[in-house]
């Protein structure tokens, strides 16, 4: 099954076990445009499924009235660049509402925001986003790596009752892998992908795989990588993490988005607060990400760039 | 009208010193801390509006919102403890003026931000459809929200979804300390709804049987399934942004003539025309004093909010005192 048909079925079986979920976006009647909504308006109608204007402040604000009042919407943003038309809606609304109110009211919103650099979609179409959705209390951060995380994950995020920040990975749909589903997977849960002694990789979405692939490089050189699918990025598995470490003594932390302020500095910041071990980190560089493709490689991660970060890090000793 | 009016008077009362702008030195002894804004001269419209509403129908408002909460149905010690920020408000000590909000009269909340209650509101609203519940929402929101993009795409989105929603539009002719007029094109609220097939009403937001019947017809038509309709309210705020705004860019001969047509002293015209004696009209406005008066005796009064609150009610989902 793919990435893309995991969410389809992950949020069809939540919409038939729960008459209050309803998904609303643009062009999801159609499916959405990376088919993570294929078939659900002929399923469930449009009542349920909801054709949206091009409106994505109304569209979040939209959700959180709907939250208010007895609903669980999923919502769609397209591609994450497009959530920035609706900060004050996920942030200063969406997160803070119960709070502010004094726990009178809560949002059950799953905003799904497709992250991360898709194919030369140039600088607004390719951003990742995550680390500003992290800072925000009241917001769960969520990005999925493979098809059974998108299945499960998203599963999760509607039972969480909290408001979820759902990051799936725009060049990720099409990835297929075996999905469970009746697995679940909890929030709050790192996957282990390998196991290895020498050095502790962190990371989550597509970075993941880009990691796997690093880790096989070095393989190849005798070097033992134990790597880590983060899965949440809040509330992150700091357990995991900080075991590893435990065991390593080196971390090196591997995410698309730029590395300067990234998520990868607040577990940077967590070794060296917590663990004795030596860290580094492998991020995109502090430019917008260009169209031709060879500017577009200069904002991607590579398996060699870990590869190398990583061989660096073991040569500190 | 008149509890909304002494409530804000002792609001403001209490309020001295809470908050530094404007020139203004901020003070600790203040009760009711932080911005707040007052609504007074504004009062015929939420009155007018709520009366045509059941506590099955559902609101939103603005950061300027006692006036509406009040006439939605809410406490006024609710309210007032909320103010003093007191363990016993509606939030917890959490909201305050600006976020003050009662879910049980259907209250969804004030907002710190300009227009962003209005796509809330419309989102209750299609919850009501989807849901297939005959409640109704409102949303107020000042003539500043005019030039936000949620008041434009909400209208659209109501519009194109035929939405239970009545948008009022509270026009009190200031967008914070700048005149609306002078950076707003168009011909305002009515116009901008017409221009998204939303039927729009203008009417005198300072007199409150005019608010009263114009609103009633529109949620008659919202409740017949006929969609969304916009009310425009011009009313008067008379006092500044917030409490301790002076308002010294106001011509002070504006502000009197404003002055003239105060929505309480116009609704003894119509009481006094049916025969109600002057006496039961002042009682109105004692006994609203009396009740506020008690109000702020037991806010005082009441308990301070235990600090571990300030961790309650963010998310179950990832605390945030992960820090041991």
């Amino acid at each position: 099954m793919t990435y893309a048909g995991a969410a389809v079925a992950g949020l069809a079986k939540a919409m038939d076990e729960d008459a209050s979920v309803v998904a609303l976006g643009e062009d999801i009647g159609r499916g959405g445009i990376f088919g993570q909504y294929r078939g659900l308006l002929e399923r469930f109608g449009e009542r349920r499924v909801i054709d949206t204007p091009i409106s994505e402040a109304t569209i979040v604000g939209a959700a959180v009235g709907m939250a208010l009042t007895g609903l669980k919407p999923v919502v769609e943003m397209r591609v994450i660049d497009f959530a920035m038309c609706a900060m004050d809606e996920i942030v200063n609304q969406a997160a803070k509402n119960r709070f502010m109110f004094g726990g009178q009211g809560r949002v059950p919103a799953v905003i799904r925001m497709p992250n991360g650099i898709w194919s030369s979609s140039a600088a607004q179409h390719s951003q990742s986003l995550e680390a500003w959705f992290a800072h925000v209390p009241g917001l769960v951060v969520l990005a999925p790596a493979t098809p059974q995380d998108n299945h499960s994950l998203l599963r999760a995020a509607l039972a969480c009752g909290d408001p979820v920040a759902y990051f799936e990975h725009k060049e990720l749909w099409p990835l297929e892998g075996e999905v469970d589903g009746s697995l679940d997977v909890p929030i709050g849960k790192a996957r282990r992908v390998r196991e290895g002694g020498d050095l502790t990789i962190v990371s989550w979405s597509k970075a993941v795989h880009w990691s796997a692939e690093a880790a096989e490089l070095l393989a190849a050189e005798g070097i033992g990588v134990d790597l880590i699918d983060l899965r949440t990025i809040w509330p992150w598995d700091r357990d995991a993490v900080l075991e590893s470490a435990a065991r390593t003594g080196r971390v090196l932390i591997a995410h698309e988005a730029i590395q300067v302020a990234g998520f990868g500095a607040e577990i940077a910041a967590t070794l060296a607060e917590e663990s004795g071990a030596r860290v580094a980190r492998c991020g995109g560089l502090r430019i917008p990400v260009g169209y031709s493709p060879g500017l577009e490689a200069q904002a991607r991660l590579t398996p060699q760039a870990i590869a190398q970060r990583a061989r660096e890090l073991l040569d500190r000793g | 009208m008149c509890r909304i009016r002494a409530f804000e008077d002792a609001a403001e009362e209490a309020s001295r010193g809470g908050v530094a702008a404007f020139g203004q030195a901020a003070g600790g002894s203040a009760q009711v801390r932080g911005p707040l804004h007052l609504s007074t001269g504004q009062e015929a419209v939420p009155a007018g509006v709520c009366a045509h509403l059941t506590p099955a129908d559902w609101l939103t408002s603005t950061h300027r919102g006692h006036g509406h909460t009040l006439a939605k149905g809410a406490s006024l010690e609710g309210m007032m403890h909320e103010l003093f920020g007191k363990a016993t408000g509606f939030c917890g000590g959490k909201g305050g003026s600006m976020h003050i909000a009662d879910f049980s009269v259907g209250m969804l909340g004030a907002n710190g931000v300009v227009a962003a209650g209005i796509p809330i509101a419309v989102g209750a609203a299609h919850s009501m459809a989807i849901q297939g519940r005959d409640a109704i929402a409102v949303t107020f929101f000042g003539d500043g929200a005019l030039n936000r993009g949620p008041l434009a795409e909400a209208l659209n989105w109501a519009a194109a979804f035929r939405l239970p929603v009545l948008f009022v539009c509270e026009d009190n002719q200031w967008s914070a300390t700048t005149k609306t007029a002078a950076m707003s094109a168009g011909e305002g609220a009515a116009a901008r709804a017409v221009g998204y097939g939303v039927p729009a009403v203008a009417v005198d937001g300072m007199d409150v049987v005019a608010v009263w019947q114009a609103a009633g017809e529109l949620v008659q038509e919202i409740r017949a399934g006929h969609g969304p309709r916009l009310l425009h309210a011009k009313t008067y705020r008379f006092k500044g942004h917030v409490s301790v705004d002076p308002a010294a860019y106001r011509d002070p001969a504006e502000l009197a003539a404003a002055m003239q047509g105060d929505p309480i002293a116009r609704a003894r015209e119509p009481l006094r025309a049916a025969g109600v004696p002057d006496a039961d009209i002042d009682a109105v406005m004692r006994e609203a004093r009396q009740e506020v008066a008690a109000a702020v005796a037991t806010a005082d009064a009441a308990p301070w909010p235990d600090a571990s609150a300030a961790f309650e009610d963010i998310q179950d989902t990832g605390s945030g005192r992960w820090r041991s």
